[in-house]
């Protein structure tokens, strides 16, 4: 377990050098760092589904964030900072560390869920009866795909109408207009 | 844009179709081994999009054009709903398994699961293309600075219609 916390370190390290430095390319390339070190902690984790999902789109988000950058001539940011903004945002991060220590008080144990507690809760219904009611032996996709599947028809909803969102502003040329000598 | 040097071609070109069939792969075994129709859809997009870094955009869009990208994300978002809409006709609720209820396949082998195989596959398709159509649209825009202002140029883009 002490590699997952290098990997956080490392994670933190990754975030606090993408917001803080002034070239582009080199904050894009330390947040693809950020994605990576995530995926492997997942590895470790033992979710190799969601690992999978994570190193991918994680490269194809850093392609896409390198080409809009390099495109770009604004690889450097100039100005400083204001100090209201600074104090703020100090000021709230400080309220949500207080309230983020009571939270994790609360939590249960790290590697032990709640939900394992109750018999009859439905994660445990997953993991027995799985495989007999959907034959789909890997347990999540019986999850995503069966017992929840209408959560993954709203998340191909929304992908699909972010799709349609970006091509109607970004297409290279507007929809032709009635023909203005034709039937009007 | 024109594409890369010889060597990124040369080496594009040998390692395209393995990156293809690893995500046709990662989709049709999605419910026996880790993966599953989104991470099998990106990675056949990221096989076109190798394509439109090392030809240049002109060259991948010979293959899938961007009007059959737009297509196949709308059959694909159809056909999950459609199998969706089949589980109310033959099982009698919505999104049930239906060919497992009926006739169950062998557990752990690739034509068991029922309807979510074929799920994995429509939702392979919609994330698929619609991810390749958002590279295209980014590489298709240019922002260049005139004097102090930015403005967003585009590219000449062939127009299928």
């Amino acid at each position: 377990m002490e590699i997952l916390f290098v990997l956080l370190i490392l994670m933190i390290v990754g975030s606090i050098i993408a917001l803080e430095t002034k070239d582009l390319l080199a904050a894009v390339i330390s947040v693809g760092t950020v994605g990576l070190t995530c995926s492997v902690a997942f590895l470790f984790l033992a979710a190799p589904d969601i690992a999978i999902v994570q190193v991918v789109v994680e490269v194809l988000v850093l392609v896409i964030l390198i080409r809009a950058t390099i495109n770009r001539d604004t690889t450097a940011i100039s100005g400083d900072r204001e100090f209201f903004g600074m104090a703020v945002s100090i000021v709230l991060l400080f309220v949500i560390f207080i309230f983020g220590i009571k939270v994790f008080n609360d939590l249960p144990q790290f590697g032990q869920p709640i939900i394992a507690l109750f018999s009859d809760a439905p994660s445990n219904t997953y993991i027995s009866r799985g495989l007999k009611d959907t034959g789909a032996a890997n347990i999540v996709s019986s999850v995503i795909l069966d017992y929840r599947a209408y959560d993954t028809l709203g998340e191909a909803t929304v992908l699909f109408t972010a799709i349609l969102g970006a091509l109607a502003i970004l297409r290279s040329k507007a929809r032709k207009k009635q023909k203005e000598t034709g039937n009007k | 844009m024109t594409g890369m040097t010889l060597i990124v071609k040369r080496i594009a070109r040998c390692v395209k179709s393995f990156i293809f069939l690893y995500g046709i792969y990662i989709t049709l075994y999605g419910h026996l081994t880790p993966g599953g129709g989104f991470a099998g859809g990106v990675i056949i997009a990221c096989s076109f999009i190798l394509l439109i870094l090392a030809f240049g955009k002109e060259k991948a869009l010979e293959r899938i054009s961007k009007s059959l990208a737009s297509e196949l994300d709308s059959i694909g978002a159809l056909m999950f709903l459609f199998i969706a809409l089949l589980g109310i006709l033959i099982g009698g609720s919505f999104f049930i398994n239906f060919i497992q209820k009926n006739n169950p396949g062998q557990d752990f082998h690739l034509f068991s699961a029922g309807t979510i195989i074929l799920s994995n596959i429509a939702i392979a398709i919609k994330v698929g293309s619609s991810l390749f159509m958002v590279f295209v649209i980014f590489a298709v825009l240019r922002v260049v600075k005139k004097g102090d202002k930015f403005e967003m140029i585009q590219t000449e883009m062939r127009d299928e219609e």
